[in-house]
């Protein structure tokens, strides 16, 4: 690990003048300290936030939306009784997320921030242009069974990793971002960028920008009753997705008044087209139903590589997903969550 | 620059001189402090090996700065026990074999520690498996744990249940 | 007389109070507190750390390495490269002994695989010897990287590992084919896997003068001095090898690693101890793998589904400059299934890798995986249940060779696994069972088989004058549990309690113990140190019979009983002595005896030796998804004499869990491009997690083997492994319909 200077600022303000180019700013340290162990990442300076007591919170709104400071750890707010009873599928998603031990560490803000598993991109010696711009996308015919079948070009493959994302964009999220020219919001889905001829500018922060908190709005709560978080992978648990879906709705009367909807782990954010939900809208919660939101939102798929498997591994969850939210947002967080075998009785 | 943090390590105070900011918990406690009790299995946050309480909450110390941790409480495998009296998830692992090589073990008993604190997975056998999940064990000794963290979950449940009635 | 005495003394062996106990394990509550020293635990005074710098060309030379930058980052003490290397005595690129490979310790710049160590840089911290590391950016000339089973048409193999033959042949299985009613010709695919024991390869090296010490994890401990003696170039007696506790071995801790020597050459020439860890990516590439497989297997069965014949075709990639390790896959049917023709051939392909080595059941795991699999196919083209077929096919003497079994409950195996498993009623045909929540349900079974060999070891058994005892072998734990079930044997050899036994291991200055590999440590280490017991107890007997003041006196030609601390005339025990006053009136000497252990080559000859077992496997599948889970497996096993149940029952179970990850999970993914394996890490290569694990079962199946070994013993190490991986093949097909043909089988087969 390259040798850096470390400060830690006491407040937002004092954090943002410590920023100089070729700084980091560090969170729970479960990403960028693993990224700076394999010299993906070689910051001159880590800003520690940890002692940033104004970023700590988690706020429920009134009128029903909540805002959580950026260095709120992940296990806190997916055990968090209010905000888990408002945003289920957040809940869920966080916690079919990593490990207990990372999820302890692992600030929210921090997940936002979350780069891709790519292998090419964590490996300092082959090309990469999100890594290093211009020197190639060594994916692009090496191993790419689990990159991007959505949004990727021929310079990037890579995917977005994080599970909390992903319903985090289905619910219409806004990053709240403070820099050297004040603060701003930023829409989720406005946060990720695809990776086009210019992989390497992943986010919408500029340089010393930095996440205070995520906000979510007050007509995303409205979803609670039926939202579902689904994740397939290669292990039961402590594995990245091959696919993963967010799936809300709203039912009324047997039928679907408002839905949302995303895919994770298909591209280099989290995937959502609002013309597959307002096909929802109105219609009756069905299978015939669900497939044809699925082909909407992934329409324009293709491999790119061999993963096309992704693409009907996607279809298939989006409508499973669909149909575990239309039955309803369980009481109590399944065993597993967001598994296939989440609702399975136990064997000892 | 050097770094000067203070940290409670299993109830003792220590002052540490960090010459480096680079040295994570899991390096400070082996190489620094004589504790080599907690394993680096990966240093990756992948194997759950280096698995410590901070502030009571289970952590890899691997992907933890030591520099970032002045003040904090840190326990550690050998914090556990009670002099010569195991505490209860160490016997539990004892007496359901919950180990084969021992490797993983401290990691594994700490992270079954945090996680019946946290007090979400109960005796419930999936979600202690998933609770679990983040300490890989490569001989592979899951159907001893699960057990051992079920038992020792009821054991200290009753221990407290005794001592508040 | 001593005869008669060393006959009688065996009888508490057999029926001591010691073995066959589920004794918990004695280094349990070192390990539970961290108390457990592992070699990476030692911190010797002045010591310094390497890290040593990985190629990452698999194949090609070093061009450049920017020893300045290096050398300049504070804290970094020195940086070798093949410039300045620290002294290597033996040729590195011999094989000094059959087990020992061609270890790359910077003697060129030469690049045969991806990882190889190009350099090592030592440093005052681990930080700083880290940093330099990376710093070396290493430039290369590049050749293009051999990867894969079409790098090069396939070659016969010119030996199979341990000296076996590539080939085996008994009868024509050509002719056996031809005339079979129905025939089977598939090709089966396993992966390259790598060991990745929890614990990484370590080493702390110190010299003094020319005398070494060294800390690390080892399986062969005493071996293994021979080894680095042979390096460099000092007497083995002059080596001091500790090696108390193994994170975990698997096969890849028997032999010195490029990594090791480095380590020790480097402490010699820089005259400080010097701890080097892999880290775990390291750890796929010079320190051993399960080679990848390609596997074709050809059954004919006549009208009565007899086997006509078993042709086993296995090609295993090797490495491209040893190459003494194809994974030895078609041995894997030899031995087990009754066909009147049986034919086994290894075939190669070089690739630019490391060596390859044994892995846990190296050719059994890859072999049973394919072999079960084709059993079940070829019972589902005749029609028949696949246990039946299998008790159709059953063997009662060894297939090919005729020779009888050791021992063999395959059948009660079969039955045993049945009936707890509720295997009776299941549907022939697949895709039958859906479970009350949706999930596809399919069962499948598989045999599992694994050899029963000894190898030799030696041991020291002392009765002290307080009549305790102390017994020693350099024998390995590796979590098999050495240290609990041989001083169970040892106990019962000497007639003690085993809180009486004081058990000295895992130090090379100790009688060898041999080697913990093949499943046999424990009949062999066990057997070494049963031999030294019951020396110990006749050199006993005669003080006390040749003592007129003893009870026992002129007892001696009627032999004697050894238990819990006292000798008991054998045919009159109203006559007894503690031994602390046998040995008190003899001058308070403390009794000496030794023993030895090996099997004689003509009990070899004369049976044919394995473990048995069978697995039945549950699985149920996402019906749409196909997420899959092994929901339930149970398996069956004989294995001779059981020292300690629990941990036998430990062992087997975490065998059925490689099987487990055999079929789901393990597989280093190559870039064909560059010859480098992509998921070094445990992210990406991914082994069972707690939550992959639930409803396991162990039988242990009664087996009593008068000619294995004078305890009865084989061993459970391994065979979990075999069996289990076909059992889930098969359970996959009867869910889903589908035949997967290699290994892990994954959800995106199911989808296709």
């Amino acid at each position: 690990m390259k040798r850096f200077d470390y400060v830690r600022p006491l407040s937002v303000a004092d954090a943002l003048a410590a920023y100089t180019p070729g700084a980091a700013y560090l969170g729970g340290g479960t990403n960028l300290l693993d990224l700076m162990k394999i010299g993906v990442m070689q910051p001159d300076t880590l800003i520690d936030l940890g002692r940033i007591a104004e970023l700590d919170a988690i706020e429920m709104l009134p009128g029903g939306g909540a805002r959580i400071g950026a260095l709120v750890k992940n296990s806190d707010l997916a055990h968090d009784r209010a905000f888990a009873a408002a945003f289920p599928m957040v809940a869920e998603a966080i916690l079919a997320g990593a490990s207990g031990q990372l999820r302890n560490a692992a600030t929210i803000g921090g997940n936002l921030m979350q780069k891709t598993r790519c292998t090419y991109f964590q490996d300092p010696h082959s090309p990469c242009n999100r890594r290093e711009p211009g020197s190639g996308c060594a994916a692009r015919e090496g191993d790419n069974a689990n990159l991007a079948v959505l949004g990727w070009s021929d310079a990037c493959i890579a995917t977005n990793p994080s599970d909390m994302c992903v319903p985090l964009a289905a619910l219409g999220a806004i990053v709240e971002v403070q820099g050297p020219g004040g603060r701003r919001d930023i829409q989720i889905a406005s946060f990720h960028f695809l990776p086009g001829d210019q992989p390497e500018n992943e986010t919408a922060l500029q340089p010393g920008e930095l996440v205070i908190a995520i906000r979510l709005p007050a007509e995303a709560a409205a979803f609670a009753k039926n939202a579902r978080y689904l994740k397939v992978r290669e292990r039961t648990s402590f594995a990245f997705a091959l696919v993963s879906v967010a799936a809300a709705l709203q039912i009324e009367g047997g039928r679907i008044t408002a839905a949302r909807l995303a895919l994770g782990a298909v591209a280099a954010k989290p995937w959502r087209v609002t013309a597959a939900e307002e096909l929802l809208a109105g219609q009756s919660p069905t299978q015939e139903v669900f497939a044809r939101a699925a082909d909407a939102l992934l329409e324009g798929a293709k491999p790119s590589g061999e993963n096309g498997y992704k693409i009907e591994l996607a279809r298939r969850a989006v409508v499973r997903a669909l149909q575990m939210s239309a039955a309803g947002t369980p009481k109590r967080m399944p065993a597993l969550p967001a598994s296939s075998f989440a609702e399975e009785a136990s064997h000892v | 620059m050097s770094y000067s943090i203070s940290l409670t390590v299993n109830g003792d105070q220590r002052r540490v001189e960090l010459d480096d900011p680079r040295v994570t918990l899991l390096d400070l406690l082996r190489e620094r402090l004589d504790l080599t009790g907690t394993k680096k299995g990966c240093d990756r946050g992948q194997c759950g090996a280096c698995t410590v309480l901070v502030d009571g909450r289970r952590v890899n110390s691997c992907l933890s700065l030591a520099v970032t941790l002045d003040g904090a409480d840190i326990t550690t495998i050998e914090g556990l026990a009670d002099g010569d009296t195991l505490h209860p998830v160490q016997a539990a692992f004892i007496e359901h074999d919950g180990f084969q090589c021992g490797y993983c073990t401290p990691g594994q008993i700490m992270s079954a520690v945090g996680l019946i604190s946290e007090g979400h997975a109960g005796e419930d056998p999936e979600r202690v498996r998933e609770g679990m999940s983040g300490n890989l064990c490569r001989c592979a000794a899951y159907h001893g744990i699960t057990e051992a963290v079920i038992d020792a979950t009821r054991r200290m449940a009753e221990t407290s249940e005794r001592k508040s009635a | 007389m001593s005869d008669r005495v060393s006959e009688t003394v065996t009888m508490p062996m057999r029926f001591g109070s010691n073995s066959g106990q589920s004794v918990t394990r004695r280094d349990g509550i070192a390990k539970v507190t961290g108390r457990a020293t592992y070699a990476a635990d030692n911190h010797p005074d002045g010591m310094l750390y390497a890290v040593y710098v990985p190629a990452t060309i698999a194949r090609g030379r070093v061009t450049h390495l920017d020893t300045a930058a290096a050398k300049a980052h504070p804290g970094v003490v020195e940086v070798f490269t093949p410039k300045n290397r620290p002294p290597v005595v033996g040729d590195p690129d011999k094989k000094p002994f059959m087990f020992a490979i061609p270890i790359e310790v910077l003697q060129d710049d030469t690049v045969r695989y991806a990882m190889q160590p190009i350099a090592l840089v030592i440093g005052e911290t681990l930080e700083a010897a880290t940093e330099g590391a990376r710093l070396l950016k290493p430039q290369y000339e590049v050749e293009p990287a051999r990867t894969g089973f079409d790098a090069e048409p396939a070659k016969r193999a010119a030996a199979g590992p341990f000296g076996r033959p590539a080939e085996v042949v008994h009868g024509d299985t050509e002719a056996g084919l031809s005339q079979a009613k129905q025939t089977l010709d598939v090709t089966y695919d396993t992966p390259a896997q790598y060991h990745n024991a929890m614990e990484p390869h370590a080493i702390v090296a110190k010299w003094d003068g020319d005398k070494l010490e060294i800390d690390t994890p080892n399986q062969a401990i005493v071996l293994s001095r021979g080894f680095y003696a042979f390096y460099f170039g000092i007497p083995a007696d002059n080596i001091l090898i500790r090696s108390p506790y193994l994170g975990g071995g698997f096969g890849s801790k028997a032999v010195p690693y490029s990594p090791l020597v480095l380590a020790i050459a480097a402490a010699r020439k820089l005259d400080r101890p010097v701890k080097l860890v892999l880290t775990r990516a390291q750890m796929f590439g010079p320190v051993g793998h399960r080679g990848a497989t390609r596997q074709r297997l050809r059954i004919g069965i006549d009208g009565e589904a007899q086997m006509t014949a078993l042709d086993h075709v296995s090609t295993a990639i090797v490495d491209s400059f040893d190459s003494s390790f194809p994974e030895p896959a078609a041995n894997a049917s030899q031995g087990l299934y009754n066909a009147s023709s049986l034919h086994s051939l290894m075939m190669v392909v070089h690739n630019d890798i490391g060596v390859p080595g044994a892995m846990r059941a190296p050719g059994e795991a890859s072999g049973s995986a394919a072999l079960e699999c084709a059993i079940d196919e070829m019972a589902e083209k005749a029609g028949m249940d696949p246990l039946e077929f299998r008790l159709k096919n059953y063997a009662d003497v060894e297939p090919g060779t005729g020779k009888p079994y050791s021992s063999k409950a395959l059948r009660e195996c079969y039955a045993e696994g049945a009936k707890r498993f509720g295997w009776a009623g299941r549907p022939l045909a697949p895709r039958q069972m859906v479970d009350d929540k949706g999930f596809l349900t399919g069962w499948g079974m598989g045999t599992a088989l694994f050899g029963a060999p000894m190898f030799a070891a030696q041991a020291r058994a002392v009765l002290r004058p307080d009549g305790t005892g102390l017994v020693e072998t350099a024998a390995a734990d590796m979590g098999q549990g050495a240290w609990t079930a041989l001083a169970q044997i040892a106990a019962d050899s000497l007639g003690l309690p085993l809180d009486k036994v004081e058990f000295r291991s895992g130090s090379s200055d100790l009688p060898d113990g041999g080697v913990a590999g093949g499943s046999g440590h424990t009949a062999t280490a066990g057997g070494a140190l049963h031999a030294a017991g019951t020396d110990a107890i006749r050199r006993l007997g005669e003080l006390a019979a040749a003592d007129p003041q003893s009870p026992l006196f002129g007892t001696g030609n009627q032999g004697f009983v050894a238990r819990d601390g006292r000798l008991y005339a054998a045919r009159d025990e109203s006559r007894s002595e503690a031994y602390a006053d046998i040995i008190a009136r003899a001058g308070g000497q403390e009794i000496e005896g030794k023993g030895s252990a090996a099997r004689p080559p003509e009990d070899a000859a004369r049976h044919a030796m394995y473990s048995h077992g069978a697995v039945f496997a549950e699985v149920k599948i996402d019906p749409v998804l196909f997420q899959m889970r092994v929901t339930r497996l149970v398996g069956a096993f004989a294995a001779g004499r059981i020292i300690n149940p629990k941990l036998a029952e430990s062992q087997l179970m975490g065998g059925m869990i490689w099987g487990i990850s055999f079929a789901l999970h393990e597989e280093a993914r190559f870039d064909k491009r560059t010859g480098r394996i992509m998921n070094t890490d445990l992210a990406g290569y991914h082994i069972p997690v707690n939550a992959d694990v639930q409803g396991l079962e162990v039988i242990t199946v009664h087996e009593d083997d008068p000619y294995v070994n004078p305890l009865g013993i084989k061993g459970v190490g391994e065979i979990g492994v075999t069996g289990t991986v076909g059992a889930i093949g098969n359970a996959i097909w009867h869910a889903t319909g589908r035949r997967i043909r290699h290994f892990p089988i994954r959800i995106e087969d199911l989808l296709a």
